[in-house]
């Protein structure tokens, strides 16, 4: 009983967050619903028992990911976005389509006779289940994605970075052969 | 133990560490001014009770009486937030600190925790990590420079620094073999305390966490010489209250974690009838927490702040490779001893 009540609460919040995310029209806003939305995630994973899950998603989602979300639009000081009319689109494949998945997923769970159910807290999710499947049976998919990340970040850095901040060493100070050419010129070659 | 019993036990020990944990950020205030004033020269509060003992209950109703300014151009609906946001992150993560023992009170016994998480450790770092928002969130809905770039400064800081904060930690874990801050202590029975076999680790962890609180050296959030108070700079009364308890609330909680996982807990020699059997352990608990708070202040009246591009560059070109290769080295020692 407790569970379901629970179960709702952080249900209701998820949802809650996701369409405030929508409809709001301020990107801080936007990315505080989210904040909501994986924090109330957390909550879910809880109740399953799957408390590192429920850890990892606080520490990862909500207190890192996120928070680069909004350094980023502190930093571009992004206002507040115009309202459109909505897009075409969004109306004629969008709406049918959440509508068809809403219904076979709904379908699915109702209607199927197999369907196997487990008891709350029944499936493990200790550390050191979750670090044999990480680091036993799947390690080479692990690590390859983890090679793919770190050439993703590499890759971002390239972008990132102006092509004559590569080609040419950062000299902050002239030297003092430099000095003097500046003197004797009267002009900054910098 | 029937629920009954369960929630009413909770609830009495919910009470009792929130009551501690508000003195002691009280009187860790009190210490701040008195050691500084001391380091300095000078007597710091006297006039207020014995030693100027009760000087956090006239800041206290300073604070609650002065006046609440709210400027015309901040974000409201954040602007009040971010104070909250703050001090509630700061002071959960207190509830699953163990503090000691088990102890037995009349028919029902209970360890001196809030709640035993399985993966204690983390809840802490979840929680903490979630305490940037307040600052972030301050910085941004007061719609000044001086607040934003502090804001911006705290969140850049806080995420660099959460990264060797978390590494450092890795090598006790590997050790303990659990997650669990009970288990943690537990592990290092016998004066197999973890700043003897992890000290890499210790000073990594303790360089991370001055500058995960914001405190000098690494103060640059609020460095009043450039940017007024920083993210705080457009909050008075309660709110300003708010983010000053949140930063030694967050002092506290640090200073229990570096004693839980590199100093042994609440280990320590346990003599004498049973009653002292049961107090000591807290005795030797909070020992070791106040001489981590002793040094936060004798650190911030001795180091001069660092520059901000050294502050970035400590963190991402010393620190973060130190952690990873203490973590390397520790694993490699565990897995070649087992």
């Amino acid at each position: 009983m407790l569970h379901l009540i629970l179960f709702l609460f952080f249900g209701t919040i998820c949802v809650a967050g996701a369409i405030n995310l929508l409809a709001q029209s301020h990107p801080i806003n936007s990315a505080l619903s989210l904040i909501a939305v994986m924090a109330s995630l957390a909550g879910e994973y809880l109740l399953l028992g799957a408390e590192f899950v429920a850890a990892v998603q606080v520490i990862v989602y909500a207190g890192a990911i996120m928070v680069l979300f909004v350094i980023t639009i502190m930093l571009l000081n992004a206002g507040k976005e115009e309202r459109t009319q909505g897009s075409r689109v969004a109306i004629l494949i969008g709406v049918p389509g959440v509508l068809i998945g809403g219904v076979l997923v709904a379908w699915t769970l109702l209607h199927r006779p197999d369907m196997q159910t487990v008891p709350i807290g029944a499936l493990k999710g200790d550390p050191s289940d979750i670090a044999r499947l990480l680091f036993h049976d799947f390690l080479l998919p692990f690590e390859v994605t983890s090679v793919l990340i770190l050439i993703a970040i590499m890759g971002a850095v390239v972008l990132a970075s102006r092509p004559e901040a590569i080609a040419r060493p950062h000299r902050s100070t002239p030297g003092p052969q430099e000095t003097r050419e500046l003197v004797a010129t009267g002009k900054d070659h910098r | 133990m029937s629920i009954t019993t369960f929630i009413i036990i909770s609830i009495i020990k919910s009470v009792v560490v929130l009551g501690v944990l508000l003195t002691a950020v009280a009187y860790s205030v009190w210490l701040e001014r008195k050691v500084s004033a001391h380091i300095q020269n000078r007597w710091g509060p006297t006039r207020v009770g014995p030693f100027g003992l009760l000087q956090p209950v006239a800041d206290g109703v300073k604070f609650i009486l002065k006046e609440d300014l709210t400027q015309p151009h901040v974000y409201k609906p954040l602007y009040i937030a971010a104070p909250i946001i703050s001090l509630v992150f700061a002071i959960t993560s207190i509830s699953v600190i163990p503090f000691g023992n088990w102890v037995d009170i009349g028919p029902w016994g209970t360890y001196l925790q809030v709640t035993d998480v399985n993966i204690g450790l983390l809840v802490v770092l979840g929680i903490t990590s979630m305490g940037v928002y307040g600052v972030a969130l301050a910085g941004w809905s007061s719609n000044n420079k001086y607040s934003l770039l502090g804001g911006l400064r705290a969140s850049a800081q806080m995420v660099s620094y959460e990264v060797s904060l978390g590494l450092s930690l890795v090598g006790v874990l590997i050790i303990a073999g659990s997650l669990s801050l009970r288990d943690i202590v537990d592990a290092q029975r016998h004066m197999h305390w973890n700043i003897f076999l992890q000290p890499v680790a210790f000073f990594i962890y303790l360089i991370s966490a001055y500058a995960e609180t914001n405190r000098t050296p690494f103060d640059l959030p609020e460095a009043e010489s450039e940017l007024v108070a920083g993210y705080h700079t457009e909050y008075s009364a309660m709110k300003f209250a708010m983010f000053f308890m949140a930063e030694y609330a967050n002092m506290v909680t640090v200073a229990c974690l570096a004693t839980l996982l590199f100093f042994g807990g609440w280990l320590g020699p346990v003599l004498g009838p049973p009653i002292l059997q049961m107090i000591l352990p807290v005795l030797w608990f909070c020992l070791k927490v106040f001489l981590f708070m002793f040094l936060y202040v004798w650190v911030r009246w001795t180091l001069p702040r660092f520059r901000y591009d050294q502050l970035m560059a400590f963190g991402w070109k010393v620190l973060l490779p130190l952690a990873v290769a203490n973590v390397v080295v520790t694993a490699l020692i565990v897995a070649w001893r087992a």
